[in-house]
């Protein structure tokens, strides 16, 4: 039996006031608070545990090197990946990115083209913006209706054999919508072309399965997760993976080191050059650990019906106008109240207790798409409640009412 | 005209008499809605200073050796701020706006107003102001 009170608990900063009000958390999407679990481990490794990992042949850095590996090992069997070796840790998702558009500028040549949509986060545009420039590629871009859903029939006319790779966001960080990415996926491989998937919003909320979906390249965040800052993972299939070349290079990533010619390590290592965040690391599989215990269909239950408690609530509010309808929503309500700033919306709340995310949540051509200034986003995690919003709901009333 | 400081204590002694942020936020949100709207032909590109949240138009025009300035922002907390540091320098002299220590944004507690992560263009403001001052003064 699900009980949200005891959720709570597990997360300390949740009992803290602010400005005089208990905290209302609503800004989950950027990021999530931590898991007690994912803090004592971070505390933990540092006091009892902490050596370099894949160097030491004593003992320190063997427990680091066995506790370090044993999350890519829980993380393959998260996401339903094939091989250990196939996770990659990173700095999070747009270093994630980064690294494949990096890799991506040696494999594209004048005249290929890149897919991306309207909905990305900056950081799934602005990488592939500077691999087209180095690699003389071209960049294209899917439009978005009205409700916030990808126009798949563009998607359709925009593939070619020119299409080498399709960068998509599973959720959209400002709207919520949830693109169908397997069929996105499919169209994509017909045409021989690769997809990465940006899932920086999806993968706290909804199970993942790589060989399922088909899909090259995943990406996600430990800090989106319950888990640490500083530690994001690249997934990518084997014979995808062998082909980018290194993003960085140093220590850990070589296989032979000399002034005449320098060999690179085998995966995963290719990609991990230098020490890692191995606390993060570690601490990340409490934070696995905590969500594939509770059950994709628990919080999927308990998200979306936050999701639809808040949205039928805050269309109450006269002059309320929500960005992003999909019929298939992750946890995520932008929105704007006609005349009203949503950086005002945003002070306000923010004196009452309420964190919320305003402005253009680094998505500028959504809001240009839309012709707004930025929205007003509420995003859910598990531990929110139902009394949480309805405290928020009579906030935005008093806000507007100050406001108007 | 008042002097800078003089004005700065009247504002302190104004915001002395709220007894909670509500009050003090509905006085801002009011000076925001009263402040005369810039001319629209100053509202350019070479004026508007960008913040990540909200943007703010500021115009500056000399009067013998006195700075006018006039200003805009799409957020209306924003334009209440906007409001005080016009109601504080405008009409002043170079000189004094060059050198003028705005204290005041502290002691009425809206110094959170004026933190980086609010992105609200509001710091670049007082600095563009100062600049204007200061070629000018010069």
């Amino acid at each position: 039996m699900f009980e949200v009170s005891k959720i709570r608990e597990l997360f300390p900063i949740l009992k803290r006031e602010v400005n005089g009000r208990d905290l209302v958390y609503f800004d989950n999407g950027a990021s999530t608070q931590k898991l007690q679990s994912v803090i004592d481990t971070v505390s933990n490794y540092y006091k009892e545990e902490n050596s370099n990992v894949h160097r030491g042949v004593h003992f320190l850095s063997g427990l680091a090197t066995d506790k370090f590996e044993e999350t890519r090992k829980v993380i393959r069997n998260f996401i339903g990946a094939k091989f250990n070796h196939e996770i990659i840790f990173t700095k999070g998702t747009t270093d994630s990115i980064n690294l494949v558009a990096n890799g991506f500028r040696y494999l594209l040549k004048k005249g290929d083209e890149i897919i991306i949509s309207e909905l990305e986060h900056h950081s799934n545009i602005v990488p592939w913006q500077m691999c087209c420039e180095h690699s003389e590629a071209v960049l294209k871009v899917i439009p978005l209706k009205d409700n916030g859903d990808l126009e798949i029939s563009k998607f359709e006319s925009l593939l070619s054999n020119k299409t080498k790779l399709v960068a998509l966001s599973h959720i959209s960080n400002s709207l919520g919508t949830i693109n169908p990415i397997k069929e996105f996926i499919e169209k994509s491989h017909k045409v021989g072309a690769k997809v990465l998937i940006d899932g920086a919003q999806a993968a706290s909320h909804m199970p993942l399965n790589m060989q399922e979906l088909d899909v090259d390249m995943y990406c996600f965040s430990a800090h989106k997760m319950y888990g640490p800052t500083g530690v994001g993972v690249l997934y990518g299939k084997e014979d995808v993976l062998n082909k980018i070349p290194p993003y960085q290079g140093g220590g850990e990533m070589i296989k032979d080191v000399s002034f005449e010619k320098t060999t690179y390590a085998c995966l995963p290592h290719k990609f991990e050059a230098g020490t890692p965040n191995i606390a993060g690391v570690i601490a990340f599989k409490s934070a696995i650990e905590f969500i594939s215990d509770l059950g994709f269909s628990t919080i999927a239950e308990h998200e979306n019906y936050l999701l639809k408690y808040a949205t039928q609530e805050i269309l109450k509010i006269e002059g309320v106008k929500i960005y992003g309808t999909s019929e298939k929503k992750s946890g995520i309500i932008s929105f704007n109240i006609e005349g009203i700033h949503p950086y005002d919306i945003g002070v306000l709340l923010d004196k009452m207790g309420i964190a919320i995310r305003t402005g253009h949540h680094c998505t500028q051509p959504i809001m240009e798409r839309f012709n707004i200034p930025g929205t007003a986003r509420i995003s859910l995690a598990i531990y929110n409640t139902k009394e949480e919003i309805d405290i928020c709901m009579e906030s935005i009333k008093k806000a507007k009412q100050m406001l108007s | 005209m008042q002097k800078i400081e003089e004005i700065q204590k009247e504002i302190l002694e104004d915001f002395d008499m709220f007894e909670d942020w509500i009050q003090k936020y509905e006085y801002l949100i009011d000076l925001g809605k009263d402040l005369p709207s810039i001319d629209e032909e100053y509202k350019t590109d070479e004026n508007l200073i960008k913040g990540c949240q909200s943007r703010v138009w500021l115009h500056a025009e000399e009067n013998s050796g006195n700075i006018i300035f006039s200003a805009d922002s799409d957020a209306i907390m924003t334009k209440g701020i906007v409001a005080l540091l016009i109601k504080v320098l405008s009409g002043q002299s170079a000189n004094d706006i060059a050198h003028a220590n705005l204290d005041f944004i502290n002691k009425i507690g809206l110094k959170e107003q004026l933190s980086a992560t609010r992105a609200n263009g509001l710091l670049s403001m007082i600095k563009q102001m100062k600049l204007y001052a200061i070629a000018i003064d010069k």
